[in-house]
């Protein structure tokens, strides 16, 4: 789960980080009000949504009278904001953030993130701040310096000491910049982050360590002892097909093709989107329905995959195990008594009781093609398509 | 020797006389497994399917001798589960359940560090279909009548891909020595290495097929552990060919984020490190034949 940056920044500030002051607003009216509440002479108006890149795309901007903040909170509240994060559709823009501008000396880079490899937290730095990791690893390598916390025992204040050293803090300012790094493990471990990204971190002309812009994401299986975490989901940022999935315990990713997905397993899902592109064609979605393939979530999967206007055939593919094809079919059936579908239907069902559950669909007089092997099932998919 | 499981293995079910507990340890005595009991705290002393119920594990393995445990709790307890096992001198404990926070996993893997390589529990999973020893033993969740007993070890990190594949192979005539589901979570407790490392030493074993998927770096480490120290021949497959970056693909675990972790990168790796390729899931089983028969 993903939240805003004055979300993750607020988070940070409780762990004894330091941010620059600021404030939300959802009105133009809010915000020059916010604005002389946070007093200074210069302000940063930035959107809220749930993608890095903001700048670039014309979410920040910056404001020297309060009357500026408001007409920029107006042109951005409500518009929608397309970087290279947010795909072509882009994201919209219902919260601002009022910050007082900082005197930037320097921009760092500092992110946190699980290692897979050695199962243990990385922290991750670099002296080129306000670029993308990404772009540093290319452009910039020498400069990522790296540490890895051993989590029985939690951060090492020598390790923090290293990385502040490491990237070139002053003497003066060790002290400070140990503690934010320090601030910044201990977000991402006492509430089951999955990723904490400060970028850039900045040192000012004040001699002030800042956490200039943040984000942070959290592990979904950790929620139910997370709740307040939980309270900052805003589900304007998310695809609405994506939210529908979620609250009904399906497995959702929205794709750019056309031919819609219902498949029992997340291996068996991504395998057949596999076989559907090696076949001349393109998936709309991933969808897993879970290994059990129950009859409630094939019709709510059914009424998913209807929701999505691009989906010109669908695709059904379950290989039911302790739960028998006879059973999947009858949940098939019965999904398609209360929904109704307009594309051609492909089902492929493998498995226990694979003819009794073969012979159930065809005695339903339900209008499909069965389809008998992982790729018998692609290539139908796309002929559908191209008839 | 049999990998993790055998016909002698004394299996406990934690979370025993709940529902998901009761349905698979039933599925599991009907395989032939040797179930000897379970495990739900408060109801020691009671009797579920005609065996007995412990309040710890310690009793059941005071009592019964258990060797192997099974994991049906919810997810906000199973960290406690795996390490009461572990704790109890269980050898192999195979975690069913999906959604273990990845900081919970990470807590059992320290917790296990106390314990010499001998005396320490293999955990397998979470998330993931379980082991099967066609013919001997099965400790998960999967369709047994779908393996026919042979000489070809499974190991797939989503369950129904594997059984995919099963199906595959016997359809092709092809037995399975075991089958194991390493789970779609990014911290697992048996990685992909782990159990290649297993499979190369079981004389039950000719070939091994591995099922892997985008996201993290366990494929590639497999790979190059086969290339280093493997006799035996190694097949894969990597799903998620169409999978878009920076996007889990439902397994928590199939998140491309860094590079050599999309399904083409590893493949280009797996391939240098010798491996041979399916190039798709839908030929799985005949890749397998192919190398078997060059053997």
């Amino acid at each position: 789960m993903d939240i805003h940056e004055y979300q993750a920044k607020k988070i940070l500030s409780n762990f004894g980080v330091t941010i620059p002051r600021g404030g939300i607003v959802y009105s133009p009216e809010n915000a020059e009000n916010k604005a002389r509440e946070i007093g200074g002479s210069r302000w940063v108006v930035k959107a809220q949504i749930h993608s890095g890149a903001r700048g670039k795309a014309g979410g920040i901007i910056v404001c020297n009278t309060p009357l500026e903040v408001a007409q920029a909170t107006d042109k951005l509240l409500g518009k929608k904001l397309v970087t290279n994060q947010t795909g072509p559709e882009g994201k919209i823009v219902n919260r601002i953030y009022i910050e007082e501008a900082t005197d930037i000396e320097k921009e760092l880079y500092l992110g946190l993130v699980f290692d897979r490899s050695s199962e243990s937290i990385m922290v991750v730095a670099s002296t080129e701040g306000g670029m993308s990791v990404e772009e540093i690893s290319k452009e910039k390598p020498e400069t990522i310096i790296r540490s890895k916390i051993e989590v029985a025992v939690g951060m090492q204040n020598f390790q923090a000491r290293e990385l502040a050293f490491g990237l070139g803090i002053e003497p003066d300012l060790i002290r400070r910049a140990s503690d934010t790094i320090i601030g910044c493990y201990k977000a991402f471990s006492e509430l089951d982050a999955t990723m904490v990204e400060v970028n850039p971190l900045v040192i000012s002309k004040q001699k002030q360590i800042l956490a200039l812009d943040c984000k942070m994401s959290f592990d979904n299986n950790a929620m139910f002892r997370r709740s307040q975490v939980s309270e900052l989901r805003d589900k304007t940022q998310e695809d609405s097909k994506e939210i529908f999935a979620s609250d009904r315990g399906l497995n959702y990713v929205s794709l750019d093709g056309n031919i819609g997905n219902i498949i029992n397993g997340a291996g068996l899902a991504m395998a057949s989107m596999d076989m559907i592109k090696l076949a001349g064609g393109a998936p709309a979605n991933f969808l897993d329905v879970g290994g059990g393939a129950t009859p409630e979530k094939i019709v709510k999967a059914f009424k998913l995959v209807t929701m999505d206007e691009k989906v010109k055939v669908i695709l059904v593919n379950i290989f039911a195990g302790i739960n028998r094809c006879d059973w999947v079919a009858e949940g098939i059936v019965d999904a398609l008594k209360k929904i109704e579908i307009k594309v051609p239907l492909v089902i492929r069902l493998a498995g226990t009781n694979v003819e009794k559950g073969n012979k159930i669909l065809k005695e339903s007089k339900i209008n499909y093609i069965e389809a008998n092997t992982l790729e018998d099932a692609a290539n139908k998919a796309v002929a559908a398509l191209n008839k | 020797m049999t990998v993790l499981v055998d016909k002698n293995s004394k299996i406990i079910i934690q979370g025993f006389t709940g529902k998901m507990g009761s349905f698979h340890a039933d599925e599991m005595i009907k395989y032939g497994s040797n179930v000897v009991g379970g495990v739900t705290p408060g109801k020691g002393g009671s009797k579920h399917l005609d065996l007995p119920v412990f309040n710890t594990v310690k009793d059941a393995v005071n009592e019964t001798g258990a060797d192997a445990s099974i994991l049906f709790v919810p997810p906000a307890f199973a960290a406690d589960s795996a390490m009461e096992a572990a704790d109890a001198g269980i050898k192999i404990c195979v975690a069913i359940v999906d959604g273990i926070p990845s900081h919970d996993m990470i807590k059992i893997k320290r917790y296990m560090r106390r314990y010499t390589k001998s005396s320490k529990m293999t955990l397998v999973g979470p998330n993931c279909a379980g082991i099967i020893s066609p013919g001997k033993s099965m400790l998960g969740i999967m369709p047994g009548h779908i393996y026919k007993e042979g000489k070809v070890g499974i190991i797939s990190r989503s369950g129904t891909l594997g059984y995919e594949a099963a199906q595959q192979l016997k359809n092709l005539n092809i037995g399975v020595s075991t089958s194991v589901g390493i789970g779609g979570d990014p911290i697992n407790g048996s990685s992909f290495r782990d159990i290649i490392e297993k499979f190369e030493t079981d004389d039950e074993t000719d070939a091994i097929l591995m099922i892997g998927e985008i996201g993290g770096p366990q494929e590639v480490a497999a790979g190059e552990f086969a290339k280093e120290n493997m006799k035996k021949p190694v097949i894969a497959y990597i799903a998620g060919l169409t999978a878009p970056k920076g996007r889990v693909m439902g397994h928590a675990g199939a998140i491309v984020s860094a590079y050599g972790e999309s399904a083409i990168e590893k493949v280009e790796i797996l391939k240098e490190c010798g491996i041979t390729i399916s190039k798709n899931p839908s030929v799985m089983g005949d890749t397998v034949k192919s190398v078997l028969e060059k053997m």
